[in-house]
């Protein structure tokens, strides 16, 4: 449905685009994930004709989208970063103007009101956009790519600025699409694309880490187990018996306490459940176990994970090392960061805890 | 192209833009024909035109600085430039809309003549002599008529460029006001002589080129009530050239 080859987009001497090549089957829901500045609006912008590349071919459904621009446009729904919309006029005048920008052929009335039915922004079509919460004001963002059943609808951090409720909806409303459409959206969250989308494409820094079914992302993501565990006991035999502990390839001590036990991050070798064991362990010896929580992989992780993946045959075994301990570092460094946050919390609950007690006095 | 042409017609009238226009310019036109004919005590409109010609300056650019500028300022030019409508469908949807307004509020002023015709009926009743022409000429005044429609339009062609080179509508507004302005006056240093009656600009080469320029140069020979098609010719290829320029700008806009 959807072919990219070889596409490049320079901006002066700034490459934002680097030789990208994938395809979108029809019916397929892609998530384009990659941090900010990877490249994914820009590769959005020229497969909806707003930006040209420098070199390299993007085709909907058979159409090259700078050979035959209108055409290709035709079968495309869009959704910017920012919504494009006019704050002056009201929802319903705005889905009207983008049927006729659009040369929409179906009936009218019919197809706008099952369209605000979908996206749910039946209750606010009298409303000036101007008026509209953020979350109103990207449905009909979504709406107006709606129009018209275009065969491919892409959406660009679909679910950027709103509360969580909203995503979901917005997440379950896509998925809906999917059944009808095919569908391209980018996001730099990870959970997004793991639960909206049949395959991820990874980009970063302008080229195509990973084209990968979700599946198989979220493999690589449950091979690499981490988990902060609170174990109650003296903190040096803790940890000597966490390091000698067959499956656990790191342990090291977190910053955090709470009363006597203290909080240890630990990492299991691959395919190894290390839950069950660890807890007889400490049962012997009598230190119980407080607390255990399987940390997520952040975004960056998985760009290592599967960097490392697919060049694992490449390099020596020594610079494959030298990777994987940076990799650690980073994650250390940053729970560290979320310990410190989390005592900061505690504390200025623990406060307003004692306030709240004084003013009942 | 029709779309994008109502959308902002619509546009005009949901923001008080377009009534903020067409309220000076009626009051502006109201008071210049009352002051350059009734109160001076003549029929001849040559004046009244002219000076409605002047204040295009401040006037064309209350129509167009919001055209393109306020479209890229608040992205919603993506909407327009990834529809299935092509640039130069985009470009003529705005200008023939701001158009439109300009050649309404250019009709509706025609109403100013009507007292003129009044008291030309009633004088040509009272007075003896039955074979002069007593009143406005309408040649003429078509005849201006016609010929600030063409300036407008070539003027408006110039403020949709500038509009489509900025991104902010007060910019966008001082920008045009500026080119507009010396377009207008470009002329006077043409008609600038010195003691013995010799032009002060002495290469006639650059007399030639302010004469290009200066978009009044055209206008005096329609205030005779001619119909001249070299000058419609020069209006018409003003507002082509400058429409071609901004299509362009948004075509290069694509490729940087």
């Amino acid at each position: 449905m959807i072919k990219i080859e070889h596409l490049i987009k320079n901006y002066g001497t700034n490459c934002a685009v680097d030789d990208i090549s994938f395809e979108v089957e029809e019916g397929e829901i892609v998530g384009f994930l990659g941090p900010n500045g990877a490249g994914k609006s820009t590769t959005m912008n020229i497969l909806t004709g707003y930006l040209s590349s420098t070199s390299g071919k993007a085709c909907i459904a058979g159409i090259d989208i700078l050979k035959d621009p209108i055409g290709a446009k035709k079968l495309i729904g869009y959704l910017p970063e920012q919504p494009p919309l006019y704050l002056d006029m009201t929802v319903d005048e705005y889905l009207n103007f983008a049927y006729e920008l659009k040369g929409c052929k179906l009936e009218r009335r019919e197809h706008l009101a099952k369209i605000c039915e979908t996206v749910k922004i039946t209750e606010v079509r009298r409303k000036t956009i101007r008026t509209l919460s953020k979350g109103y004001r990207q449905r009909v963002g979504i709406a107006q790519a709606l129009i018209g059943n275009p065969r491919v609808i892409i959406f660009d951090e679909p679910t950027v600025g709103l509360d969580p409720k909203q995503i979901i909806e917005i997440r379950n409303l896509i998925r809906g699409l999917g059944k009808h459409h095919t569908v391209i959206l980018s996001t730099h969250i990870l959970q997004e694309v793991q639960a909206v989308c049949d395959r991820i494409v990874i980009i970063n820094k302008g080229k195509i880490v990973a084209n990968e079914k979700t599946e198989n992302i979220s493999n690589v993501m449950a091979n690499n187990r981490r988990f902060n565990v609170k174990i109650a006991g003296p903190q040096k035999d803790v940890l000597a018996m966490l390091r000698d502990l067959n499956g656990i390839s790191y342990a090291e001590v977190l910053a955090e306490r709470d009363g006597d036990a203290f909080t240890y991050m630990i990492e299991t070798e691959f395919g190894v459940d290390i839950r069950k064991r660890l807890f007889y362990q400490l049962a012997e010896r009598n230190w119980p176990l407080v607390g255990m929580e399987a940390l997520g992989m952040s975004l960056e992780d998985i760009f290592i994970s599967v960097v490392d993946s697919s060049e694992s045959d490449k390099g020596t075994k020594r610079e494959r090392e030298a990777r994987s301990r940076r990799n650690r570092a980073v994650s250390t460094e940053r729970t560290i960061g979320e310990a410190l946050y989390e005592d900061a919390r505690k504390k200025r609950s623990e406060a307003a805890a004692t306030l709240d007690e004084d003013d009942d006095e | 192209m029709l779309a994008i042409y109502r959308k902002e017609m619509r546009s005009y009238f949901i923001n008080p833009i377009g009534y903020v226009y067409l309220g000076i310019y009626l009051v502006f036109s109201a008071l210049l024909c009352c002051y350059m004919t009734l109160m001076a005590g003549t029929y001849d409109t040559t004046n009244y035109f002219f000076y409605l010609a002047l204040s295009f300056i401040v006037l064309i650019p209350l129509l167009t600085m919001r055209l393109f500028a306020e479209e890229r300022k608040l992205r919603t030019e993506q909407m327009l430039l990834t529809a299935p409508v092509s640039i130069t469908g985009m470009v003529l949807g705005k200008y023939f809309a701001a158009l439109t307004l300009f050649v309404s509020g250019a009709l509706i002023s025609t109403v100013n003549f009507i007292p003129l015709y009044v008291i030309a009926n009633a004088e040509s009743q009272a007075s003896s002599v039955t074979l002069a022409h007593i009143g406005p000429v309408t040649g003429q005044i078509i005849g201006c008529f016609i010929a600030i429609v063409l300036l407008g339009a070539a003027l408006i062609a110039v403020g949709t460029l500038i509009s489509a080179l900025t991104e902010n509508q007060l910019s966008a507004a001082v920008i045009t006001i500026g080119v507009i302005a010396a377009m207008v006056l470009l002329n006077v240093f043409n008609q600038l002589t010195d003691a013995n009656g010799q032009p002060l600009i002495g290469s006639y080469v650059i007399r030639f080129i302010i004469d290009w320029v200066s978009v009044l140069s055209r206008y005096m020979i329609f205030s005779n009530g001619l119909l001249d098609w070299a000058a419609l010719l020069y209006y018409v290829s003003i507002a082509f050239i400058f429409l071609f320029l901004t299509v362009r700008v948004y075509e290069k806009r694509r490729w940087g």
